[in-house]
């Protein structure tokens, strides 16, 4: 789809004329654009911004020794629901954790340029969600201190993790995963530090830079081995795309109780996840770019092919959607087709219908073009689809909680001020580690922009169709 | 404030001839006790000035021993100098009474060990709990000296081996750190030779008056040691009196046994030899005198129906009652009615049944005339074999005219049988108390004596016995478990004995004398009602054992004898002999005359299936104990029928004030389905105030709508329009709903006993396909030992909860207090499920005991990421606590939802009277571990070793899980289902059998065997139960 991008802008009669890049840019320019948002004196609304974000950041570490004082009762969690926030909160991080990677790796391979200008931005936020979401599973069980245990290492105990049980998948696929993600953006970071290195003029700033360029000069040898690097760890990084939130979806989908398991969870909780992701990387970047005059670098045509992507995979979750009601009377099993009758009318029937809403009903705005190219647009439904995400993993897991198969044991819940306050905390987590990047670390990758001003195409014209060698 | 300087003159300690605790005897005991640090400072502080005031003072709490004058400060309490003072010494006196609780160290080991003392290795003895004048007879678990858990003792006629919840909860009352553990005087602590000088000083005082104004207070009494006591100090002392009041007692069967035979007459029923029974208002299965071997013997006579060649046929029960009971749950047929209504019906029954006397009442609803023709046909087609059986709080015209129809068809002397009554003394305790009031007003009563009772709480209304007794009885003594509401009252407090701690007799429903002995030293110095009564007596310092073995000496229970009836826990030969007794047919007329139609709501007060009368309000397990029916814990509420609900705009959970005459009491209201329409029930008990810390404040106290008088029509209900929340442990809401869903989903199968004769396999038939081991691509794993099973027999649980408690003693099961019940988080490894069937109006209740199934296809097992849970090699589902890192994915994906997970710290870690209550095999569980049933894995591991010791297989029966073991009903059977011929292989090969959601394929090791009805054709065509409307 994204592929066909490129060449159906041409047909569509809009995309073409927005180019990639504002006209008029010269490397030199472009370099001198990004860098300065992070060479420049620090902005008076960066104070204010990460002010609140720190602030945040108090909420959520007295949520977490609140927890460690008093334990998992602090929350809502109850039997018959055993999991709440801190999974819905976690699967929704990992969701939105989603958007770097495939931007990275997935739009790398296809060759998608227009990525150029979002990625480094879009790998940032996934590790800073990932980092959020990996908060939670340790924090969620009941002794944090033996979280460990979950991982295989030699022991006196002479004991293993269980290995059919997906929350020791899940280990390995988030872990695996934010790995992988840190070393892509850190890698892809390389030539910029360098660039930041030898653009400060304070002695410190020079010295931290070029600790992180590793001793990086732009040779050819060294560009060489960059891109072959780069391009190995998007080969590697591409599976796990899917792979992470399959597993997740594992996680629901391996237990028996209706509305957890049903087949289609793995695709579509893939999809929602990309789904998330974009939704996430559209409610920054449409603020931020006003913020810091990067227009010129993310047009609206890039708003336009992610509101595409938002759209495609917002389809596949509608159908995701579908198919549950589908297989619960396909079943012929009592105890679904009640689960999805309850979904629809019982206790948490507004959050159903909210997440329809929001999911399903609102994303088709954007079969609109004139909802894809306006950002304000964009953004109000970019911010719909983040709470639709995050509704989603609340229907499932609390309404299938809450009505399971013995009626005697049905539940209800209700999140505490803790729950609040660790999910306030780690959204205020997100924004701190977001705002000391965007202020220390270009959030656009320079070098990659500079293959992008038009002589660089010009150069590379005849070779139309297969741009982004990298920038050697 | 004339309370104020009644009872709190100023401590004056120089002129005070009382000495406090001995101090050099304290610090003797410290520096002994080799303690940590700590005690050093508590030293020196025992030697400061302030310290030694402190010691002669009450416990700060004390408020009325505040000085309020003193400081120029009146009505404003006590001064800051003086609450730091108290706040300080509080701490201090909190660590010394602890100090001496504490059994004294031996740090030597035993030279010689002393016979059977061996860790690890509990000794059993026999004892009795006495509730309400009617002993249950029980065996008591002893760890190295501590009880730890009570079970029924087998050669109990009360019990047969089972137990009820309260007996089984008692044990955690004796470890109640709440309970009193000094004496004091005027508020002050004192001593019991103080008390015995100052009683044997008046003695001859009161000689000179023949005992003129000396007043003892008993609850029923049914020792006969004590019972003997009193009348001889009624006779040393001919104008002083013994008055006896039970709140919850059985008064109305006295009465009416008064009025219709004209003489005393305790009545029991023999349930294994009828056929029929009708129970008015009657939960005989789970509550009253013989409520356990009630249940017992019916039980026994319904599986008896369910044998394919059970020469008996079914046993049927018809219960007509105001508000559901456990017995109504399990009913054949039930018809609510008010309580006016009740009368009417049992008038209208006893005419259709020509008993002598009888006249047809006035108008009847349509439902009760259609039983009264099916009903009265049945018991007559069972003469001899049929029961009629009153309830303990019905009216007393219903038990007479109960007794009389027993007596038209001829069940008196088989199934009903007429007997002198159990209790000592007979009398109209309302009366009683009535006349006490009245003499205390009078100004005739010098010294009222209260042994175990807390009549300023649960005496009736009208007498506002706290205040007439604060104003007008000189010299007030109260001897009791607890500091209660009475003792603030009472000059004299003297904490009292738990059973446990003390020599005593009672005797069960049918006469049958047991003797209750000591299994721990009293904990904090607790005295016994014979010891007190002692004082009075020529031989003042006499010890309970002394007096008790005295009065069975006289007796004629020699050495030998005595003995025996201390191991088997019963006196032999001392059951009640059957008499025939007449009943009068003017007092049948009367009762049938007194059937006036009564206008508006009616309250029924009962005691609290969980707290009783109040007296249990102090343990948790029992607060925390769902009640049967509406699964509510720590609270009670109004119970009211779907329409009153609906006529007065009413929700579950607003608060309403009732209204009876001039007396008013706020509470939440319950709606309760198959509650008699114009029927409101509330349950006695809580509201306390002086209970301790688990009691106050729980409930409200409905005590301020009991009153002597006959009268509960006419009860006014309006909405405050607030609400108040109530913690149920089953959802309160979408009843319908839930009942629609577990019918579909055959949760608990059943059918009547026609369905079953005709297809007895009926409940396979039921739900989903449920696969077996061969529809698995894996061969099934091979129990080569034994494989452990459990099945639930739903055909006779009654729901009445011994299992529930049983298990929560047994296994070390913390409460978690109405908060977290209200957050789901209650920690119950057995629960039992209600479902309701049928209309709001008059549904159908099943009970459905349910706790870990140990899953042969366990789904908690897979998902474990640690391995803490896992199957053992005899199939048992097994909790690893160490392991456990709590990620709680066990318990989503059980279907059965018996998983508990310790949200908090529930278990108090640090009270060490509450770690002497627990059972030192299993192992106590911190917070954020998941917990469920082991099928008693402790109990299994113990049978196995003494298996092995003797070189042979375990036997069937050998092992008995506590639930089991509890269980009135026999509902549970437990064994290896590897054995063909264990029981519980037996009932697993019954038709009836089935695996709850089985269609999961999980397998369960617990099975259900359905339930069969039995009900009357006659009533099911017309199908009036089910209408419920009345009129």
């Amino acid at each position: 789809m994204a592929t066909l991008e490129g060449r159906a802008g041409g047909k569509g009669g809009g995309n073409a004329e927005i180019p990639f890049i504002a006209p008029g840019h010269t490397p030199a320019s472009v370099t001198e654009a990004i860098s300065e948002v992070v060479t420049q004196k620090t902005p008076k609304w960066w104070y204010a911004g990460f002010g609140v974000a720190f602030l945040l950041v108090n909420v959520l570490l007295m949520s977490i020794t609140w927890l460690l004082v008093k334990g998992t009762g602090v929350w809502g969690n109850n039997v018959p629901v055993a999991w709440a926030f801190p999974i819905i909160n976690f699967v929704w991080w990992i969701g939105i954790g989603h958007a770097g990677t495939l931007i990275s790796a997935i739009l790398l391979l296809l060759r998608q340029d227009w990525r150029t200008s979002i990625n480094r931005f879009a790998e940032a936020m996934t590790l800073f969600a990932v980092a959020c979401a990996g908060i939670y599973p340790i924090l969620h069980v009941g002794r944090p201190w033996l979280a460990y245990w979950l991982t295989p290492y030699p022991n006196t105990m002479g004991l293993w993790p269980q290995f059919r049980s997906p929350l020791v998948w899940d280990v390995f696929a988030v872990t695996t995963y934010a790995i992988v993600s840190a070393l892509f953006w850190y890698t892809g970071l390389i030539p910029d530090l360098a660039t930041l290195r030898d653009r400060s003029t304070n002695r410190f700033a020079q010295v931290v830079y070029g600790f992180g360029a590793m001793g990086w000069r732009g040779t050819a040898k060294h560009w060489h081995n960059y891109e072959t690097a780069y391009l190995l760890l998007a080969g590697l990084a591409t599976p796990l795309v899917i792979s992470v939130h399959t597993v997740v979806s594992f996680d629901f989908s391996v237990a028996q109780l209706p509305g957890w398991h049903a087949t289609i969870f793995p695709p579509y909780f893939v999809a929602g996840a990309i789904f998330a992701g974009f939704a996430m990387v559209l409610t920054l970047t449409i603020p931020l770019r006003s913020l810091f005059n990067l227009k010129d670098f993310i047009t609206d045509r890039h708003l336009a092919n992610m509101a595409k992507i938002l759209l495609l995979t917002g389809l596949i979750v509608l159908y995701g959607y579908i198919m549950e009601g589908f297989f619960a009377w396909f079943s012929g099993h009592h105890d679904e087709g009640f689960m999805m009758w309850n979904r629809i009318t019982g206790p948490y029937r507004y959050q159903w219908w909210a997440l329809i809403l929001c999911n399903g009903l609102i994303p088709q705005l954007l079969w609109l073009r004139k909802v894809r190219h306006t950002p304000w647009m964009l953004f109000l439904v970019a911010m719909v689809v983040n709470v639709g995400m995050w509704l989603e993993r609340f229907v499932i897991i609390v309404t299938s909680l809450t009505r399971d198969f013995l009626v005697s044991s049905w539940g209800s819940f209700s999140p505490t001020i803790w729950d609040w306050g660790l999910f306030v905390g780690t959204i205020g987590l997100f924004m701190a580690l977001l705002f000391l990047f965007l202020r220390f670390l270009p959030m656009i990758s320079i070098f990659e922009m500079r293959t992008m001003v038009p002589e660089a195409k010009l150069d590379r014209s005849k070779t139309a169709g297969e741009p982004s060698q990298g920038a050697s | 404030m004339t309370t104020l300087e009644e009872t709190s003159p100023r401590p004056d300690h120089a002129s005070s001839p009382r000495k406090g605790l001995d101090l050099a005897t304290v610090r003797q005991r410290l520096q002994d006790a080799q303690g940590p640090q700590y005690w050093r400072s508590l030293e020196e502080l025992a030697g400061s000035e302030g310290f030694q005031e402190m010691l002669h003072r009450e416990f700060p709490r004390f408020a009325a021993e505040w000085p309020s004058e003193e400081n120029g400060n009146a009505g404003n309490g006590v001064s800051r100098r003086g609450f730091l003072e108290l706040a300080a010494a509080s701490l201090a006196l909190a660590g010394l009474t602890a100090c001496t609780s504490q059994p004294a160290e031996t740090i030597v080991p035993f030279v010689r060990q002393p016979e059977n003392y061996i860790p690890g290795h509990p000794l059993y003895y026999a004892t009795a709990i006495e509730l309400a004048g009617t002993a249950l007879g029980l065996l008591a678990e002893s760890h190295l000296g501590r009880p730890t858990k009570l079970e029924g003792n087998p050669e109990h006629p009360a019990s047969l081996g089972a137990t009820d919840a309260v007996a089984q909860a008692s044990v955690l009352s004796l470890y109640d750190p709440d309970r009193s553990q000094t004496q004091t005087y005027l508020g002050k602590i004192s001593s019991w030779e103080d008390l015995a000088a100052e009683i044997r000083a008046s003695l001859p005082a009161l000689e000179a008056l023949a005992g003129d104004g000396l007043r003892i207070l008993t609850r029923t009494v049914s020792s006969p040691t004590l019972a003997a006591q009193l009348t001889a100090l009624e006779e040393r002392f001919p104008k002083a009196r013994w008055h006896q009041y039970e709140p919850c007692g059985d008064h109305a069967a006295r009465a009416a046994a008064r009025s219709s035979f004209g003489q005393p007459v305790s009545t029991r029923f023999d349930f294994s030899r009828a056929d029929v029974v009708l129970a008015l208002d009657a939960d005989f299965l789970t509550s009253g005198p013989g409520a356990v071997r009630y249940a017992k013997d019916f039980s026994k006579r319904r599986r008896a129906g369910l044998a394919e060649d059970g020469p008996q046929g079914m046993n049927r029960l018809y219960v007509a009652e105001s508000s559901p009971s456990n017995t109504g749950a399990t009913a054949d047929h039930r018809l609510a009615l008010a309580p006016s209504e009740l009368l009417r019906f049992t008038a209208a029954l006893a005419t259709e049944l020509h008993v002598s006397g009888a006249q047809a009442p006035g108008e009847l609803s349509q439902p009760a005339r259609e039983w009264i023709t099916a009903v009265a046909a049945d018991l007559t087609a069972h003469r001899g074999t049929s029961v009629v059986i009153p309830g303990v709080y019905a009216a007393p015209q219903v038990h007479l005219l109960a007794q009389a129809i027993n007596a038209a068809l001829g069940n008196v002397g088989s199934t009903v049988i007429h007997s002198e009554p159990s209790g000592e003394r007979d009398e109209d305790q309302l009366e009683s108390i009535g006349q006490l009031v009245a003499d205390m007003r009078a100004g005739k009563v010098d010294t009222l004596l209260i042994l175990d009772g807390n009549p300023a709480y649960d005496a009736p209304a009208e007498f506002d016995f706290a205040a007439t007794m604060l104003a007008q009885v000189k010299t007030r003594i109260h001897l009791s478990l607890y500091r209660d509401e009475t003792s603030e009252y009472c000059q004299w407090h003297i904490p009292a004995a738990h059973f446990l701690e003390s020599w005593s007799d009672c005797r069960a429903f049918d006469g049958t004398a047991s003797l209750v002995q000591p299994l721990i030293e009293p904990l904090h110095g607790g005295r016994t009602a014979h010891e007190v009564i002692a004082l009075f007596s020529d031989i003042t310092d006499a010890t309970a054992h002394e007096l008790v073995r005295q009065y069975w000496q006289d007796q004629g229970l020699d050495e030998a004898r005595w003995r025996q009836a201390l191991h088997d826990g019963v006196i032999a030969d001392t059951a009640a002999t059957a008499i025939t007794v007449e009943v009068s047919q003017a007092a049948v007329s009367e009762a049938c005359s007194q059937t006036a139609t009564v206008s508006g709501l009616e309250l029924c007060l009962r005691p609290d299936p969980s707290v009783f009368d109040g007296r249990f309000a102090n343990n948790a397990w029992l607060q925390e104990l769902p009640k049967s029916l509406t699964k509510l814990t720590w609270d009670n509420a109004f119970l009211i029928s779907p329409a009153t609900a609906e006529e007065y705009g009413l929700k579950t959970e607003d608060l309403v004030e009732v209204r009876l005459g001039e007396r008013k009491v706020v509470g939440p209201v319950w709606i309760m389905p198959g509650q008699a329409e114009r029927a409101i029930t509330a349950h006695l008990g809580y509201g306390r105030t002086h209970a301790g810390r688990v009691g106050n404040g729980a409930g409200f106290d409905a005590y301020a709508l009991f009153t002597t008088s006959a009268v509960s029509g006419g009860v006014q209900l309006a909405a405050t329009g607030a609400t108040y929340p109530l913690s149920s442990t089953q959802q309160h809401f979408a009843v319908e709903l839930q009942s629609s869903e577990a019918d579909a989903r055959h949760l608990v199968r059943h059918a009547d006993y026609e369905t079953y004769q005709r297809q007895p396999d009926f409940a396979q038939h039921m739900g989903h396909h449920a696969p077996g081991p061969e529809e698995s691509m894996f061969p099934p794993w091979e129990y080569k030992g034994y494989a452990w099973g459990l099945a639930v027999d739903l055909n006779t649980c009654t729901g009445c909860n011994a299992c529930v408690t049983a298990c929560q003693s047994e296994n070390n099961i913390p409460v978690v207090g109405k908060e977290q019940v209200g957050n789901g988080r209650e920690m119950h490894w057995i629960r039992i499920d209600r479902y309701y069937q049928g209309g709001l109006e008059d549904p159908d209740v099943h009970f459905q005991p349910v706790m870990c199934m140990h899953c042969e296809q366990a789904p908690c097992e897979v998902v474990c990421p640690v391995a803490a849970t896992t199957h053992s090699s005899e199939g048992l589902n097994e909790m690893t606590y160490n392991r456990c890192v709590g990620t709680r994915y066990c318990s989503n994906n059980c279907p059965y939802k018996v998983r508990r997970f310790n949200f908090l710290s529930y278990t108090d870690h640090d009270t060490d009277l509450l770690a002497m209550a627990r059972n030192p095999d299993v192992t106590v569980r911190s917070r954020g571990v998941m917990e469920k049933c082991s099928y008693c894995v402790q109990r299994i591991n113990h049978a196995r070793i003494e298996a092995k010791k003797k070189d042979r297989p375990i036997r069937d029966g050998e092992i008995q899980t506590a639930c089991q073991q509890a269980c009135p009903a026999d509902a549970l059977v437990f064994g290896d289902i590897n054995d063909a011929d264990s029981a519980v292989s037996q009932s697993k090969a019954s038709p009836l059998n089935y695996a709850l959601l089985g269609d999961l394929g999980t397998r369960p090791r617990t099975t259900y065997l359905a339930k069969v009805t039995n009900p009357n054709p006659a009533l099911v065509r017309g199908q009036p139960a089910h209408d419920g409307g009345h009129g």
